[in-house]
């Protein structure tokens, strides 16, 4: 995660994204919309990147806290059924339903 | 051509997550509600021209986005709050530390999942404005693709990209906050 040159990372083929790009690519990564090519890539950067590899972690762990904890809502008693009564419904008295 | 004395077996299954979806986007229980079976009803109207093996639940999403975005987001008059601070990037994972210095981080052992209450990351969400609500509301609590975001919203998939990299930071900047607050109060008492 360090951009500095004093970063303990230890990456240093040039073919390997350094970790500002590493950084820049979280996003796409986690969302899974990386090309398998910089999936490969970035891979490699994290297993010889403690820094990076745990805002990788960080973030997918909230990423997963936000969707389990944003979805939890308990619908209304009776919506389903509401709903569902509508279908086969006349409303507008138009001779169809709906 | 999908058969609308099918809808209901094969669209229903999928309420609770809309349900969600519409808490989300109405900030309230009576609108989510009514969200809801307006979708439905313009589902079951209009599922003739739903393509059958494609996606039905991105195809319901997409018309109860399209019902916030045109009845709900008007009717609700808040501010067209189109401006967002800019954080800096990993806003709560680099913050962290300060919680922790202040005592009110994690533990080693406990995880995310514990440390945010759900009331918390649900005002998280459901403060940011509606342009970076929307993305963040599909991509990160309903998992859809950018470009399915992209085609509900309508905008480009660069948009929906930078759209949801800010939302998020600030919604973890919120989240920060939150816990720092938290902290404050039971410190005093």
């Amino acid at each position: 995660m360090n951009d500095d040159t004093t970063s303990e990372c230890t990456i240093s083929d040039d073919s390997m994204p350094d970790c500002a790009e590493t950084i820049r690519e979280l996003d796409i990564f986690l969302d899974d919309e990386i090309s398998d090519e910089h999936r490969h890539a970035i891979r490699a950067h994290l297993d010889g990147c403690m820094d990076c590899l745990g805002a990788f972690d960080f973030h997918a762990e909230l990423k997963e806290v936000i969707a389990v904890k944003c979805q939890n809502d308990e619908m209304p008693p009776g919506l389903l059924s509401r709903i569902e009564r509508c279908f086969g419904t006349d409303f507008d008295g138009d001779g169809r339903i709906g | 051509m999908a058969d609308q004395a099918d809808f209901a077996a094969e669209a229903m299954q999928y309420a609770p997550q809309l349900f969600s979806g519409a808490m989300r986007m109405t900030r309230n229980r009576g609108d989510a509600e009514d969200l809801v079976q307006e979708t439905y009803l313009k589902g079951y109207r209009s599922f003739h021209s739903f393509t059958e093996g494609t996606n039905l639940r991105a195809w319901l999403f997409r018309i109860m986005t399209n019902t916030y975005i045109n009845s709900y987001r008007a009717k609700q008059r808040r501010p067209d709050e189109t401006e967002l601070g800019d954080f800096e990037d990993l806003y709560l994972y680099k913050h962290l530390s300060t919680l922790q210095n202040a005592g009110l981080g994690r533990s080693a052992e406990e995880s995310l999942m514990e440390m945010l209450p759900d009331t918390e990351v649900k005002q998280a969400l459901e403060d940011l404005p509606d342009n970076f609500r929307l993305p963040v509301i599909l991509a990160d609590v309903e998992g859809f693709s950018y470009k399915e975001i992209a085609e509900m919203l309508d905008i480009p998939i660069g948009t929906v990209m930078s759209r949801l990299h800010r939302g998020r930071k600030a919604m973890q900047k919120a989240l920060h906050d939150y816990a720092l607050q938290r902290g404050l109060v039971s410190e005093k008492s």
